[in-house]
This record gives C-alpha cells, sequence and structure tokens, in this order.
C-alpha cells in the first residue's frame, strides 16, 4: 500500500495569508497593467493555492476568524460563537473511525491511516447553510471517493451514513436534550462519489479546529450546510436510505437532499436570496449553491420540489 | 426626597439610559469599534428584537406593580418604557425593510404573505405606531376615556411580539416560553385584581 505522508509544509505557508488573500488585487494589477492572461491562467492565479476551487470570481474568502467564531455544531451549544467557546481543548487524537457495512473493508481505521493515504487537496468552496447564510472556505481535505475506492463497497451499497461522535463528557452541547444525538448524516453513493465531496481535515491550511468538526468531517458544497456532518465516528454503507437528524427532528423543513434550491423555500423563510457573513445586503442564492454545471446531472428526471 | 422627586428625578433618568443602553452599545459596535460579529444584520435584529419585548414586558408591569407596592408614581415611568419599545421596534422593522427586503415592496409584499412569522413581527409592529402617535399629552386629552381603550392593544402587541420571536427559532425555545411566561403573569395579575376590587380600575393619566 503506498504510504503517503502529510505535507510537511502546510499549504498556507506557502503564500502567506495576506498575499493569498490579496490575489485578486494582485491580478487585477496585472490586468491593469495590460498583461494578457488566459482564462486558465486567470483561474488557476485566482485560485492560488486551491487549484481545484471552483470558487465564482466574485467570491472572496471569508475571514479565518469568522469561519472559525461563526458556527453551527450543537454538540457544543445551540449559539453561533459556543462551539469556539466550548470545543476549546477537544482532543481529536487518538481518534477511531468505524467503517462498516455493505464494504470488503469494514474495520476500525485510525484517523491518521484513513487520511494519509490519500492525496490532499486544497479547495475553495462557497458555504451555504440552511438558515439562509453563507461564507467562502479554503477547505483542506481529499474527495471521498478516494477513501471509497480503497474501502470496496459491495453492489448492495446504495448509501452512505456518517455519524459524528457522541461522548456528552467531552461535547456539553450533547448534554441538551433537544437533540436526538448523536448526530446522523448521509448521501446517495453517486453523491459521495462525486469529484466535488470532500472529506475535510483543514481549513486555511492549518487543521481543522474543533468547532468546525475536527478532525474529520464532510463537506458537500451543493448542499446545505448542515448535510455535512462534523467529528465523524462511523462511515457506514447500507442499502437503505439513512434517517439523517434534522430529517427526523422536523420532516418538513429538512429533507434528505437538502440540495441547496433557491426556488424551493423552507416552510418558514425564503431560500432565495442569502446573506454572505460580513455583508449587509443579501445577494441571490444560485441552484446548486452555484454548482449545477458539475451535479445537476445527479438528479436528472428527479422532482426536487418533492425530493427537497 | 420625596417619592415623586424620586421617582421623576432618578428612577426616570437611570430608566431612561438603561433603556437607550441596547441602541447605544448597537450604534458604537456599528460605526465605532465595528465590531457587531459575524452576521452585524442578525446581531442588530437579535438586539433590538429582544429589546422591544423587555421593554414591552417592562411597560406592562408598570401597573401591576403599582398595584402590589402602592408605588403609584411609576405611572411616571410607564410612557417612557413604553416609547423606548417602539424605537427598538422601530429600528428592528427598518433593518429588516433596508438589509433584509433592499427596500422592495414587492419583497416585503411576498415575504410577509408567505411566512407566518413575518406577518406576525409585522402585525405587532403595526399595533404599535398608533399608540406611539398617541402618548404625547395633548392626545391623551384629546382621546379622553378612548385614550384608554385604544391603547389596550398593547396586549395583543406585546403577546404578537413574543409569539414572532418564538417562531424565529429553528429549536431552542426556552426563552421564549421565559417571555411567554413572564406574559402570562403579568396578565394574570391584572385578572387577579380587577376580581378583588371588583370595579376596574380607571386608566391613570400618564406624565
Amino acid at each position: 500500500m503506498l504510504i503517503r505522508r502529510a505535507p510537511d509544509i502546510r499549504p498556507a505557508e506557502i503564500t502567506p495569508e495576506p498575499l493569498y488573500l490579496g490575489r485578486r488585487a494582485f491580478l487585477s494589477g496585472l490586468a491593469a497593467a495590460g498583461v494578457a492572461l488566459t482564462l486558465g491562467d486567470r483561474r488557476a492565479l485566482a485560485q492560488g493555492l486551491a487549484r481545484e476551487g471552483i470558487a465564482r470570481g466574485d467570491d472572496t474568502l471569508t475571514p479565518y476568524d469568522v469561519v472559525t467564531t461563526y458556527n453551527n455544531f450543537y454538540e457544543f451549544g445551540t449559539g453561533k460563537d459556543d462551539p469556539a467557546a466550548n470545543a476549546k481543548g477537544f482532543v481529536t487524537r487518538p481518534w477511531k473511525v468505524r467503517i462498516e457495512g455493505e464494504i470488503a473493508k469494514p474495520g476500525d481505521y485510525d484517523f491518521d491511516d484513513l487520511v494519509r493515504p490519500a492525496q490532499q487537496v486544497e479547495r475553495v468552496y462557497r458555504h451555504r447553510c440552511v438558515e439562509a447564510w453563507s461564507m467562502v472556505v479554503p477547505w483542506l481535505g481529499f474527495p471521498l471517493k478516494d477513501l471509497i475506492a480503497r474501502l470496496q463497497p459491495t453492489s448492495r451499497a446504495k448509501f452512505v451514513e456518517f455519524t459524528t461522535l457522541h461522548d456528552p463528557a467531552r461535547m456539553p452541547g450533547q448534554k441538551s436534550r433537544l437533540f436526538p444525538w448523536p448526530y446522523v448524516e448521509g448521501l446517495r453513493l453517486d453523491e459521495a462519489l462525486h469529484p466535488l465531496t470532500l472529506m475535510v481535515t483543514g481549513l486555511y491550511g492549518k487543521p481543522l479546529p474543533p468547532q468546525n468538526g475536527a478532525p474529520l468531517r464532510l463537506v458537500v458544497p451543493w448542499k446545505y450546510g448542515f448535510k455535512g456532518g462534523k467529528s465523524i465516528v462511523r462511515i457506514r454503507f447500507v442499502e437503505t436510505q439513512p434517517a439523517n437528524t434534522w430529517q427526523v427532528i422536523a420532516p418538513d423543513e429538512y429533507g434528505f437532499y437538502a440540495n441547496v434550491n433557491p426556488a424551493v423555500p423552507h416552510p418558514r423563510w425564503s431560500q432565495a436570496r442569502e446573506r454572505r457573513l460580513g455583508e449587509f445586503y443579501k445577494r441571490p442564492t444560485l441552484p446548486f449553491n452555484g454548482y449545477a454545471d458539475e451535479v445537476a446531472g445527479l438528479y436528472r428526471g428527479m422532482d426536487l420540489v418533492q425530493n427537497f | 426626597m420625596t417619592r415623586l422627586t424620586f421617582t421623576t428625578r432618578v428612577l426616570k433618568p437611570a430608566g431612561f439610559l438603561a433603556a437607550a443602553g441596547p441602541g447605544l452599545s448597537l450604534l458604537w459596535r456599528t460605526f465605532g469599534s465595528g465590531d457587531l460579529g459575524a452576521d452585524p444584520v442578525k446581531t442588530l435584529q437579535v438586539v433590538t428584537g429582544l429589546s422591544t419585548i423587555v421593554l414591552l414586558l417592562v411597560t406592562l408591569a408598570i401597573t401591576p406593580l403599582r398595584r402590589l407596592s402602592g408605588w403609584g408614581e411609576l405611572i411616571r415611568l410607564r410612557r417612557m418604557a413604553g416609547l423606548w419599545a417602539f424605537a427598538y421596534a422601530l429600528a428592528h422593522a427598518l433593518i429588516y425593510f433596508i438589509f433584509d427586503q433592499s427596500l422592495d415592496p414587492g419583497l416585503i409584499w411576498s415575504d410577509t404573505v408567505e411566512h407566518p412569522r413575518i406577518a406576525v413581527g409585522f402585525l405587532a409592529f403595526l399595533l404599535l405606531i398608533p399608540l406611539a402617535a398617541t402618548s404625547t399629552n395633548g392626545m391623551i386629552r384629546r382621546l379622553g376615556r378612548r385614550w384608554g381603550v385604544l391603547h389596550r392593544l398593547v396586549y395583543p402587541a406585546a403577546a404578537l411580539g413574543i409569539l414572532h420571536y418564538l417562531m424565529v427559532q429553528k429549536l431552542d425555545l426556552r426563552v421564549g416560553i421565559g417571555y411567554v411566561a413572564v406574559f402570562a403573569v403579568l396578565m394574570l395579575l391584572r385578572l387577579w385584581s380587577r376580581g378583588r376590587s371588583g370595579v376596574r380600575e380607571a386608566p391613570a393619566t400618564p406624565r
């Protein structure tokens, strides 16, 4: 088996953060100086390290401080700033992930054994919360499909279920009975195999802070943020559609698919527009969060109003 | 110092400052420190909304407090509390019109008819407008007995405001249930004192 070590240099160390954040200014400077750039050059440059990122031209990164202090992670409290306060000191090593179900290689895997063989990538994704706010985050991680390929699902595997750690001693929010812990999320297997679906271990070139779901979380950029389970301890390959936690709590408000869709309002608010964190005015929400070209094919022929 | 001068010279200015506090803090955080958090509009909405509800409950607490304590001079604080509640409700509504709906009447209309929580909040705000508009001494004189009848609108306004808050919550209703409990106690105290005296007390003239 190929053992790939984590890079000795973190991506964020290669380009200092201020320069990284100022790359668009650098680019427009070049453009102003009459330097001709091909579209490909522009994309590669604009995305800096995030060569695979597909953020739109007018998306700027949400500052690190905002990404790490404005979190929905009820395991550490229901307030947006609760997780940053209550997850301090959350120990993420050692970390085991149980992999089971319709898979050729089930077992309890150590975090490092799961992550190290994977090719690390940095990707800039828009992140759209079902509450109609959004941010732009440079995630660090690896495509889930690479992991699935190593684990070899059987032909009966149709869905993948992700379970968050349940340990009220370490996650004080779990002492509350508001939630049927542990948090469970799921994807259809073809969604899990989509190249945009990312297992995330870091952001801004740094290890993932606990309030963002350390050490291992899921990010599915064309779905509402709650689909991305955090602090994952179990990945199960199953034949039937998993019951994801928010759908269990409020089936009329949150579905299994939860694809970002401006045309399907939440029963209590519109999803047509969103507030990018830090901005005062709202902006239009894009179908599939702007990733329609990449993912719309997964849902061809499906009624997206019924399957919200 | 008499109780009257204590009420008007000490309690009233102190109450004024306390009521202005959240607003001054928001102004400073908006234009001074720039520290409104990751979602500035949400911070503005949460603080102005909660201030409205708390001040409405304070307004509604004055009459029972007067009856229980015999401290009739407290009536001198009631108009001030009510007007501060209206000021925060107005700020709350304006922030919604401007930043959430970009002052677009079509967007405001569709959001209101499609979402009960917006309709409920909107109605609560509308009910407060005539109360603020008739809060001057001149209007009180002109309206006479009808003033007291009109100002009973504060009860549905407060109830709808609290309902609006409950409807906005995603999951955790504990704070909202606390407001419901306070409101219920204040209403029960009114029923109780009415039952006890047998006659309805004429509304006191505020100053």
